[in-house]
Order: structure tokens, then C-alpha cells, then sequence
């Protein structure tokens, strides 16, 4: 449980939107360009700020979705339709555009590929994006982590990085997909919410010790958490991040 | 001087008084639950409350004796670490004041631990002189477990980590030692109204 080192304060950097790309309906992963980004670890978050002309100021926290990557992070952001700051990231920000961010914040939801496997990682909807930071530096690190995702979506179209996860599959990383409002003809994935005889078909037994990452609303992790509990798994190896719709 | 971000404004009404929320905090209704791990369901047969550490007599009180306890109802505001606050949240809870009456401790610390391994550090006086209580019930109900039921603390002037669910008892320390998010990149002390909420602010 080593803390992350932090030297002095996390100042407030300029962020420069340098890419954006449409996810989903209602979700958008902007990159930005930090210059003097210090790098990060998989599953730390960041607060963004945003400053209103009139000196309004509003911060949020953001899952990084990227591996570590020089100056670049990218930030998956759910469109929250009464929301304050995510319709402006995903409606309004543009290329060449800049906002303040600072971190990186966190360090107990992080994995490092020096911990390797095995790996159960439990996603629902927007909670892919620490999960995702984590599965990218897998795969950049060449580490052979056998490594489990479960990943809950609402829709085939919902799928948040859907391509990516696809290519990625297999040799060591297994993504098994759950749709829980209507599924696709000839959907192999799961048709329902997550619930304990799913956990137990796709995820290490408790006697292999996962290290077992749960991300998603809290009504999903407090599921999931529980149902891994009562599966057998020491409570201690199960580390949750919940998002709720508050925070939009 | 921070960067002026063109179209965007306010969109939330400002529906609070400013000198209620702290910077960088935003004002929600919901209650939003935020915790490291699966929720803990200790039966109250089994809980029990202690405070151990540097205090001669170690104090421990099951469920009914915590229970029979005078109680308050306090409201207050609450600050989350994450960016939300919540005006005027009513809870019912024993006074730590209660809870140390006559001990006699050379303690200038004290750690919160709770059911799932949770731990939370502050200086002992931030808990005493009416400033925290032991919560057992949340606007009129008893405290649902995700939210620290069947008791919770409730120091309600540092960010809401600070008041560590399932808790289970206190250790008065004559050192500081620093909890869980403390030693994970949180401050070490956790005033929202100086912004306190990583390492070094």
C-alpha cells in the first residue's frame, strides 16, 4: 500500500486539447497535450478546471484512459445531459483549445505490470476508463498478466472502445462483453447484468488471488463487490472506484 | 492567472449561500457513495465500538450499550474530497465528547479504524469539543451500510474521508500516523476550506 510520491504541491498545468474522438452517443475521449506532464500510473485520475469568462471557476475528476505517454493523456468523458462541465469537454472543446488540469491523483486503484496476474477487471459503462489505462499498459508493457475483463455496456452501440478491445483480445487478455438493455442478433456476450455465477465463469477462482478491479456507477459496484465477496474472494483484493451521475 | 475557457458559464443555479461552499466545491442533492472496497455487513451482535491506544483503561461498547448512550441530532454541511458538497445533512450520532468523557490521555492523535481495514488519521482535538460524533442514523433512518451503517463518524469541518465509515473504534496515539488515502496522495489533514486535498496543497 506504498502512497505514490508526490513532490510538493500538483500545480495547476495548461492542457491543450490536441485530439477528439466520438466514443459512443453520449461519450467522447479527448486527448491533450501536457508539457510538463510527470507521467502517471494506471488507474490515477486527474481534477480539470474549468474558468468562466465572468471568473466562474468549476473542477471535476477524470479516470485517465491512456498507459503512460509522455506528455499525452487522454480523458473518456460521459455526456451529462443537466451537467455543468461535461457537455462543455464534450460539446464545446475543440482542437487547439486549452484547459488547466492537474494531478496525477490516487494511488491505491492502480495497477503496475510489476504486480502482474492474475487480473479481474469488472467494468460498468464509463468506469472502462481506469480499467482501460490499465489493459493499454498491459499490452505497451509486453506484460503477460493473465488478465480477465468483464465489461457491462447498455447497448452494442454503448460499447466504449469497442475496436480497441477487440484487436486486443486475446493472448492472456480475455474481454468478455455483458449487454443489459437488448442485445444485437446473434450476440454471443453475456444478455444480462453482472451478477456471481457470471463472475465465477469468467473470473480466476479465489483460490488464484486475483487482483480484482471494480469501476463503474455505484448501484453496479456495490453488486459486483458484493457478489465477488460472497463468491469467496478475500475482500482485500478487491479495489472499487465508483462514479455516479453526480459530477457531471 | 488561469485560462479563460471561451462559452463556457455557470450552469448551475447558484442555489447556496457562497460562505457554505468551499473552493472548488459544487452543491448536489443526491448523497453519492464513494469507498475503496466491497461494503463491510458487520451483524450488531458482532459490532462492537472500542477506543484503545494510549488511554489507561481501553472503553468498549457493544451495539446496545453504544445505543443507550445519550445521542444528538446535528446538521451540517458535508464536503467530499471529490468535488461535491451537501448543505444541511440531519444525522444522529453520540458525541465523541460522550465517548472520552474522563479519560485522561496523553494522546495528541487519533486513528479511526473500521471494518474492511479502512484507517483515517487526525489530531485528536479536531474530534473533541463538540466538533465529531459517532453517527447511527441519516435524516431519520438508520444508516444504510453504504454509507457506513450500522455507525459511521461524522467530523463534518474536514473532507468527508475524514469521517470513516464502519467505523469501529478509535486509537488515541501520541504520534501521527497517517491513514489510508493519507498514505494514498491525500492530505494529511484535509481542510476544505483551504483546499487541502492532495499531498503538498
Amino acid at each position: 500500500m506504498a502512497g505514490t510520491a508526490v513532490l510538493g504541491r500538483l500545480t495547476w498545468q495548461a492542457a491543450q486539447v490536441v485530439d477528439v474522438v466520438v466514443e459512443t452517443r453520449h461519450v467522447k475521449t479527448i486527448t491533450f497535450d501536457v508539457p510538463d506532464w510527470r507521467g502517471h500510473r494506471a488507474g490515477q485520475h486527474v481534477d480539470i478546471r474549468l474558468t468562466a469568462e465572468d471568473g466562474y471557476q468549476a473542477e471535476r475528476s477524470y479516470s485517465i484512459a491512456s498507459a503512460p505517454d509522455g506528455s499525452r493523456l487522454e480523458l473518456t468523458v460521459v455526456r451529462i445531459d443537466d451537467g455543468e462541465v461535461s457537455p462543455y469537454l464534450t460539446d464545446e472543446l475543440q482542437r487547439g483549445d486549452q484547459i488547466e488540469l492537474r494531478g496525477p491523483i490516487g494511488g491505491y486503484f492502480v495497477w503496475e505490470p510489476s504486480q502482474g496476474g492474475p487480473l479481474l477487471l469488472v467494468a460498468g459503462g464509463s468506469g472502462i476508463a481506469p480499467l482501460m489505462a490499465m489493459i493499454r499498459l498491459r499490452a505497451t508493457a509486453g506484460s503477460d498478466a493473465q488478465t480477465r475483463l468483464l465489461f457491462s455496456s447498455r447497448s452494442s452501440d454503448d460499447i466504449i472502445y469497442r475496436n480497441e478491445l477487440d484487436q486486443l483480445n486475446g493472448g492472456g487478455l480475455q474481454v468478455v462483453h455483458a449487454l443489459t438493455d437488448g442485445q444485437p442478433p446473434g450476440w454471443t456476450g453475456y444478455a444480462r447484468r453482472v451478477d456471481a455465477e457470471m463472475l465465477a465463469e469468467v473470473g480466476p477462482s479465489p483460490a488464484e488471488r486475483p487482483r480484482t478491479y471494480v469501476c463503474g456507477p455505484t448501484p453496479f459496484v456495490e453488486a459486483v463487490a458484493e457478489a465477488l465477496v460472497r463468491l469467496g474472494h478475500n475482500p482485500r483484493t478487491i479495489k472499487t472506484e465508483r462514479f455516479g451521475p453526480t459530477g457531471g | 492567472m488561469s485560462i479563460i475557457s471561451r462559452g463556457f458559464r455557470r450552469r448551475r443555479v447558484a442555489d447556496a449561500p457562497p460562505d457554505r461552499v468551499p473552493p472548488g466545491q459544487y452543491v448536489i442533492r443526491d448523497f453519492p457513495v464513494l469507498s475503496a472496497g466491497p461494503t463491510p455487513h458487520t451483524p450488531l451482535e458482532q459490532w462492537d465500538f472500542s477506543i484503545v491506544g494510549a488511554i489507561d483503561e481501553p472503553r468498549r461498547w457493544t451495539w446496545e450499550e453504544f445505543r443507550a448512550l445519550p445521542s444528538q441530532e446535528v446538521t451540517r454541511d458535508i464536503h467530499c474530497v471529490t468535488k461535491w458538497s451537501k448543505l444541511d445533512t440531519v444525522w444522529q450520532g453520540v458525541s465523541v465528547d460522550t465517548l472520552l468523557d474522563g479519560v485522561d490521555t496523553s494522546a495528541e492523535y487519533v486513528v479511526q479504524y473500521s471494518d474492511g481495514g479502512y484507517t483515517t488519521n487526525l489530531p485528536l482535538e479536531d474530534i473533541t469539543g463538540g466538533k465529531a460524533w459517532v453517527a447511527f442514523a441519516y435524516d431519520g433512518e438508520p444508516l444504510h451500510s453504504e454509507h457506513g451503517g450500522p455507525a459511521r463518524m461524522l467530523v463534518p469541518h474536514l473532507y468527508f474521508w475524514k469521517s470513516a465509515k464502519w467505523v469501529r473504534g478509535l486509537r488515541l496515539q501520541t504520534w501521527d500516523e497517517p491513514g489510508f488515502w493519507e498514505t494514498n496522495g491525500y492530505h494529511n489533514y484535509g481542510d476544505p476550506w483551504r483546499e487541502q486535498r492532495y499531498w503538498g496543497d
